[in-house]
């Protein structure tokens, strides 16, 4: 394998902070400096910047089940194009990821096709329907690196304390979705007067603090490893903070379209804005920012979730939800950056660092020996996107003819380009 | 005239003018059908297409009469036994229907904006006959109209809107036409049945029955939507009765012309007592059905005074919509 050194950088080590340099690439890992000789391959930067990978967490490709919504293929692609190096994938395919065998085909068919790492992950309970426990010592040998049933919440408190108990004992990271289902059946968006002029049925935002502390209190009981895959809410916030201030092993994430919009953006019914759980008002996307800000909500991810024409292309109310977001992430978080709400060193924290620290990963950082799994981008490039030029098949994206700046230049795992210039350089 | 909408979605979009223009011309029609003259030619060699999502005898059949008062050649669609139910698509069934080439497309949908998407992809005019929780245009319009025939005027009047306003397509429409005329518009319910977000459009909210109806002009009831109750809104009817249901003495405390007026079908004895609804002295149900028919007439006529102007300027372009 040729050794890289990518010069005249303006590194963003999420760890260490923000400087000037190169970096060395020995072996697809993050090396001390050595001098180049002919066989080393030297990529001037020009001063863009180079950052750790961004590690995905919850990504939705569509195998099994969905292929003509999204294939490991076309997300690997997608992904590339977005400087993720990561994508962990979501269990509610068709059928859902529950069993060994599963996910061994899925892990099978991502190493052959994906150019990215792909960490699947399993369901917690069977069939993803709360009422039995999946095999979670058998899935974990077979790589699921974290347990969900996706946006189904659990009801039964008593399954889901002994899930927890059990996949405490297997070290096993539990990711749930904390949405009080009472409150939320039915909802396509937040209670607003918004929701209400266009007549569309909508939910509390405390449907989620509820939520989120019950899931706190069987933490508590149990001890287990938790991982809440969104907190998009003021209200719940001062919850998580307890939480965190009690010690118990709780982290949270977001996604990047609840950072970046808001429930006005549905506008007249566009249901590429239907999300899960709904867009929320401005005053809860700006307490949000300031959460992950200060590090009490720690990732930031894209919630990738392609759906193809026919399944947007409803009505409000019945239209599916999610949105495709693997290319999109970047650019996207960019705009926190430029609106001065987050450094780049703290962004990469929430994009890169923190996602590996939960999963236990080498990457996610710029430190020696960690692998090469670099993103090297442009943060003032300006571009309008047009859908139909993404990667993803599915092409469901709110930031459609949106403004954006921020563009990936290149992309590296394990020392390997897999975007921009010549990959086989 | 000043009406320059293409479709009528809803009143949100509309402007006062516009609301004006409709009901100006819906009281000649109205005046015109009283005296027996009923056959216009406004839509003459025009197609209205009626379909219906959702069972509403009384709004299809005011639609389907206006239609062919005016001269147009009126189909009734029967979505409930059409290949929607084979799994084709709102869009793919809007697009089968643009290829027929109708004129005007009326419309009634279970799911709010479900009557906008099918607008975005058909050429013709598209008239909302209610869509899911959202808006019932023509409902509101002919409310106006009766009201205005009632009271000499549509503004500066205090009217109280009760019931079930969380499932009211009605509500909402008259809630933006009301305030957009300069009316001080009250809502009255349980607040099971009232969302707090409604008190930011510049409305009132009352749970006391009593207190909402205090000096109104007008008393608007709602349908009680029990098909839309999944979750335990109100304890029983014979409770929402006592509290909401409109009676003689609940009534006495609203100006002494106040009228009453319900959009229909009514549960008698549940929102209102039958006495009520049928006191030629209060009620204006009645007028409200007669109204409804003129509105329609007026609201076609309009659009497709707009759908002829346009497909004119086309014409002289080379463009073909």
């Amino acid at each position: 394998m040729q050794d890289i050194i990518i010069t005249n950088a303006r590194l963003i080590d999420p760890e260490l902070g923000e400087s000037t340099g190169s970096l060395f690439i020995r072996n697809g890992l993050i090396s001390d400096a050595f001098d180049a000789d002919e066989n080393t391959q030297v990529i001037d930067a020009g001063g863009l910047c180079l950052a750790p990978g961004i590690i995905d967490i919850g990504v939705k490709v569509g195998e099994p089940g969905e292929r003509h919504k999204e294939s490991f293929t076309s997300a690997g692609r997608a992904a590339a194009a977005g400087g993720v190096t990561t994508i962990v994938t979501r269990p509610d395919t068709d059928p859902v990821i529950d069993t060994p065998e599963i996910l061994e085909f899925v892990a099978r068919r991502a190493s052959a096709v994906a150019q990215v790492r792909v960490l699947p992950m399993a369901t917690l309970t069977k069939g993803r329907e709360g009422r039995e426990m999946t095999e979670i010592g058998f899935l974990q040998d077979a790589g699921a690196v974290a347990f969900t049933d996706a946006d189904h919440v659990i009801t039964n408190t008593r399954v889901y304390s002994r899930a927890l108990t059990y996949a405490k004992s297997l070290g096993a990271l539990v990711i749930a979705h904390v949405q009080d289902p009472g409150l939320s059946v039915g909802a396509a968006a937040t209670s607003s007067a918004f929701a209400s002029l266009r007549g569309i049925p909508a939910v509390s935002p405390m449907a989620e603090r509820m939520g989120l502390d019950r899931d706190i209190a069987l933490l508590e009981m149990t001890g287990a490893r938790l991982h809440i895959d969104q907190i998009t809410t003021a209200r719940a916030l001062p919850a998580l903070r307890r939480a965190k201030e009690n010690g118990l092993d709780i982290t949270a994430g977001i996604s990047v379209h609840h950072l970046t919009l808001n429930d006005l953006d549905v506008a007249d019914y566009r249901t590429f804005f239907k999300m899960t759980p709904p867009l929320r008002a401005e005053e809860d996307r700006l307490a949000a920012i300031a959460a992950v800000a200060e590090g009490l909500i720690d990732i930031i991810c894209s919630m990738h979730t392609p759906q193809d024409e026919e399944s947007k292309r409803l009505p409000f109310e019945v239209a599916a939800s999610g949105a495709v977001g693997l290319e999109t992430l970047l650019p996207a978080s960019l705009r926190l950056f430029h609106a001065g709400h987050l450094s780049l060193v703290q962004l990469f924290r929430a994009l890169a660092l923190n996602p590996a620290k939960r999963l236990g990963l080498d990457s996610g950082r710029l430190r020696i020996g960690a692998p090469a799994d670099l993103v090297m981008f442009d943060p003032d490039a300006p571009f309008v996107l047009d859908r139909f030029s993404l990667e993803s098949k599915s092409k469901n994206t709110p930031f459609d003819g949106a403004r954006l700046q921020g563009r990936v230049i290149g992309t590296w795992v394990g020392g390997t380009r897999i975007f921009g210039g010549n990959p086989d350089a | 005239m000043s009406f320059r909408a293409n479709h009528l979605l809803g009143i949100e979009p509309l402007e006062r003018d516009e609301i004006t223009t409709i009901i100006d011309l819906a009281d000649s029609y109205a005046a015109s059908n009283r005296r027996g003259n009923t056959r216009r030619d406004a839509l003459v060699g025009m197609t209205q297409i009626n379909m219906f999502f959702e069972n509403s005898t009384r709004t299809q059949s005011s639609f389907e009469l206006a239609g062919k008062r005016l001269g147009a050649d009126v189909m009734n669609m029967s979505m409930q036994t059409s290949s929607v139910k084979k799994g084709e698509t709102l869009i793919d069934t809007a697009l089968t229907l643009n290829a027929m080439r109708p004129d005007l497309l009326v419309v009634r949908h279970p799911h709010s904006g479900a009557v906008d998407l099918l607008a975005q992809k058909v050429n013709c005019a598209v008239l909302n006959a209610g869509d899911g929780k959202h808006e019932h245009p023509t409902q509101a319009l002919l409310d106006a109209l009766t009201i205005r025939r009632a009271k000499g005027r549509i503004t500066g009047l205090t009217i109280a809107i009760c019931g079930d306003v969380t499932h009211s397509r009605v509500a909402r429409s008259n809630i933006l036409l009301l305030g957009k005329m300069g009316n001080r518009v009250r809502l009255v319910g349980p607040p099971t049945l009232i969302p707090a977000a409604f008190a930011q459009f510049g409305v009132e909210v009352y749970d006391d029955m009593r207190a909402g109806l205090q000096g109104a002009d007008v008393v608007m009831m709602l349908r009680l939507q029990k098909e839309r109750m999944d979750g335990g809104f109100i304890p029983s009817e014979r409770e929402y009765y006592h509290r909401y249901g409109l009676d003689a003495a609940k009534l006495s405390v609203a100006a002494p012309d106040a009228i009453v007026m319900h959009p229909g079908p009514m549960n008698r004895g549940v929102e209102i007592d039958g006495l009520i609804a049928d006191d030629i002295h209060r009620s204006a149900i009645q007028t409200q059905v007669e109204m409804g028919v003129a509105v329609r007439m007026a609201a076609m006529d309009l659009l497709a005074r707009n759908l002829r102007a346009r497909r004119g300027n086309a014409a002289v372009n080379g463009e073909l919509i």
